[in-house]
């Protein structure tokens, strides 16, 4: 019994199959970069400036916080750099450092830490951080404004803007080819179509992000275009168009699909997808915002955990 | 180690090892200097016991604990007795190691073969207790509150990855199995034997007399809960037992020791395992109950570095051991060795809610909920709203968990808490 070698001694499963978290992060940045790619040529230095600033103070803003909370620092896992380019994302090119700051500090901390951090947040970080900056700093997102200087050979009218505001007349400029190929004002990574749809489907097919949700919000925001449409079609645009502009298809892809924030049943899913959709178009359409993805999508991760009760019934479960 | 393949959409895929027609006999691994037993009874100095160190033993030889005792071992060599120690395993269980110091000549304890003639129920929990295969305790029920056991399923398939021992007793000892077959009828007086199977030995299995049921080659499809549901149209309610649905579980390799115990007059001592090496082959062989791991090891020139990692059983549901003085037990089915490179970690990582656990749960427990209350040791809560005792132990969740939890042992370990809480209170009340 006596010179023993010290074995490893563990509770069984003695096998993993080799996910992770990092793995997970990495591979949505990866999905993430053709859109970015597109939005850092279309808008140049300014946009990889917001990106760059986005990412690296995600990441320092986690780091203190670590510090701050003595936990173990959690920067390697990806979560933060993830936050920082989704966020980088929805923001306009021109956005100006201290928003860009602001915005991250409020996602990492407001949307993730104070919750416990990863896992922990009931509402999706990213959208957090969003949607405080828009409210405080109204003028900072409206596209028409912060992109005014920007000749790039297309209309620079925000597409949700000018349906908004001129009913389906305003918006006859746009075609759906030159939506889906980012021909159109927006977010940094929201306007590259077909780029947002190969990152979410190869996202999809790793399994790193649920079709359920996807494609029922896709579903959600296409059903109710459609309803608003045929109602009155010279006020309300096709549904293609809502599919094809603002938030929507990063939504879809990137946001909805949160894991802490988004429901992990199968019906449940569907329910807060489709939600998710439906309440996009509702407020693009009758309310006063002229997006309404960010809003859409926190809501429905308010009614996450009651809509994730909705479950299959447990081998053997006696009721 | 089987990993998550590209496409991760689909759950992955577990397959259990399919024997090959031709597999050779299982080469046999003798104990070179000693072999170790567990008797399942807490040793207490103060006992008076029935065996004594010095005492030379025959193969064969029941050793009993004491007078006030049933708890016995069968001796599967000759020798000497060396040593008696208490030895505590995991989840609070005790035993007395009793190690024997191995002869060169060996003598058979011809006791057995008196009881052969006519087979009862006596004879198999006097005699047949520590045999390859390990004899359910619940074939017999204990008491006479217990269901009456009507049907007994025997498991022709193994319980975990990698693992042929069963499948290879269909293969090889089918005559055996039938002839057991036949005594678990005489003496049980139970009927309805049914023996589940794998698709590619369902005629091996055919030729054992008992009725053949085939079972899913993916994993956890051969878990005793699973067969009851997939296979038998009976649903366990959670927190009940197989047995307490009248169906007791019996391995083919228990069956086939009964059939070559009462035909021979002997009881087996060999026991048929797996060896998983650390480059994760997996080769069938055969060693005396008791024999140290130490001294299979080095039968495959294994050597054992520090934070290395030795199990004993499967990769899904084995327990890893201390030390490789730790001996093969009637129900070990595989030793398995992992190199301290291709050890998989767990992490203090939260819940990411992924759910990924939900999706490969085969008892669909919310997982995702359930480990938020057991880590924060709220296990009565977990049982009544999430379902703890619906799990039926597969491991799988832990198995694909993104955050690298150790869901399997925190549901283990709430059972286990939940466990000694009514105990403590039924022997307060």
């Amino acid at each position: 019994m006596l010179n023993h070698k010290k074995l490893i001694v563990s509770h069984a499963p003695f096998w993993h199959d080799g996910s992770s978290i990092t793995v997970r992060s990495y591979h949505t940045m990866l999905a993430a970069m053709p859109a970015v790619l597109f939005g850092i040529f279309t808008y140049g230095m300014p946009a990889l400036g917001v990106v760059s600033l986005s990412i690296s103070f995600a990441i320092i803003w986690e780091f203190l916080i670590n510090k701050i909370t003595k936990r173990t620092v959690s920067i390697g896992d990806g979560n933060a750099a993830l936050i920082g380019l989704l966020f980088a994302m929805l923001l306009p090119a021109t956005s100006p450092w201290w928003l860009v700051i602001t915005g991250t500090l409020v996602a990492v901390l407001i949307g993730k830490h104070i919750y416990g951090g990863i896992g922990g947040n009931p509402f999706n970080p990213v959208l957090i951080g969003f949607a405080i900056l828009m409210v405080a700093w109204k003028d900072y997102f409206d596209f028409n404004e912060v992109l005014v200087n920007y000749d790039l050979g297309f209309a620079m009218v925000y597409p949700l803007a000018a349906a908004k505001h001129l009913g389906t007349s305003g918006i006859e400029a746009f075609s759906a080819m030159d939506l889906l190929l980012g021909q159109q004002s927006g977010g940094i990574g929201a306007t590259f179509g077909i780029g947002l749809i190969i990152g979410g489907i190869y996202l999809i097919i790793r399994g790193f992000i649920r079709w359920e949700i996807s494609v029922s919000f896709l579903a959600g925001v296409g059903v109710t275009a459609l309803l608003f449409n045929m109602s009155d079609p010279s006020h309300y645009a096709s549904p293609v168009f809502h599919l094809l502009t603002g938030y929507t298809l990063i939504g879809a892809f990137f946001l909805a699909t949160e894991d802490s924030s988004s429901p992990v049943n199968f019906i449940p899913m569907l329910i807060y997808g489709a939600g998710a959709g439906l309440l996009t178009v509702l407020i693009r359409n009758i309310g006063s915002y002229v997006d309404g993805v960010v809003f859409a999508i926190l809501l429905m991760n308010l009614i996450n955990p009651l809509c994730d009760k909705i479950r299959p019934k447990a081998l053997g479960k006696v009721v | 180690m089987i990993k998550r393949s590209f496409i991760g959409l689909t759950k992955p895929l577990l397959k259990y090892e399919a024997l090959d027609v031709k597999t050779p006999e299982p080469s046999v691994i003798q104990p070179s200097k000693k072999v170790t037993l567990f008797l399942n009874k807490a040793f207490d100095f103060k006992d008076k016991i029935l065996f004594n160190i010095g005492d030379n033993v025959k193969t064969g030889q029941k050793l009993s604990y004491n007078e006030n005792s049933d708890a016995y071992v069968i001796s599967t060599v000759t020798g000497t007795i060396s040593s008696i120690t208490p030895f505590n395993a995991d989840y609070g269980k005790t035993y007395t190691a009793i190690t024997i110091d191995v002869s060169e000549n060996e003598e058979i304890d011809e006791q057995f073969s008196t009881f052969v003639k006519e087979p009862n129920i006596d004879t198999v929990k006097d005699r047949l207790a520590f045999i390859p295969g390990n004899l359910p305790a619940g074939l017999f029920p204990s008491t006479d509150t217990s269901p009456p056991i009507e049907t007994i399923v025997i498991s022709g398939v193994d319980r975990d990855l990698f693992i042929t021992t069963n499948q290879h007793t269909v293969l090889a000892d089918g005559k055996a199995i039938k002839h057991g077959v036949q005594i678990l009828k005489q003496i049980t007086g139970i009927n309805n034997i049914i023996i589940v199977s794998s698709d590619h030995l369902m005629q091996d299995a055919g030729l054992t007399g008992a009725e053949v049921r085939i079972v899913d080659p993916v994993y956890p499809a051969s878990l005793p809960h699973l067969i009851m549901r997939d296979l038998l149209g009976q649903v366990v309610p959670a927190g009940k037992s197989c047995e307490d649905l009248g169906v007791a579980f019996i391995s083919a390799e228990a069956v086939a020791s009964f059939g070559i115990a009462f035909s021979k007059g002997q009881i087996p001592v060999y026991k048929r395992l797996n060896f998983i090496n650390k480059d994760g082959s997996s080769t069938p062989i055969s060693a005396r109950i008791g024999t140290p791991i130490r001294d299979i090891l080095n039968a495959f020139d294994v050597t054992l570095n520090e934070k290395d990692r030795l199990i004993i059983g499967g990769p899904m549901t084995g327990t890893a051991v201390y030390s490789d003085d730790f001996p093969i037990l009637p129900d070990t089915d595989a030793i398995m060795v992992q190199d301290r490179d291709n050890i998989p970690m767990v992490s203090d990582y939260p819940c990411i809610n992924c759910g990924e656990c939900i999706r490969i749960c085969p008892a669909n427990i919310p997982i995702n909920m359930l480990v938020r209350f057991l880590e924060a040791g709220q296990y009565e809560e977990a049982a009544h709203q999430y379902d703890l005792y619906s799990c039926i132990e597969c491991g799988l969740c832990s198995f694909v968990c993104v955050s690298k939890m150790p869901v399997f042992h925190y549901i283990k370990l709430a059972k286990y808490e939940l466990g000694r809480i009514t105990t403590a209170e039924a022997t307060n009340a």
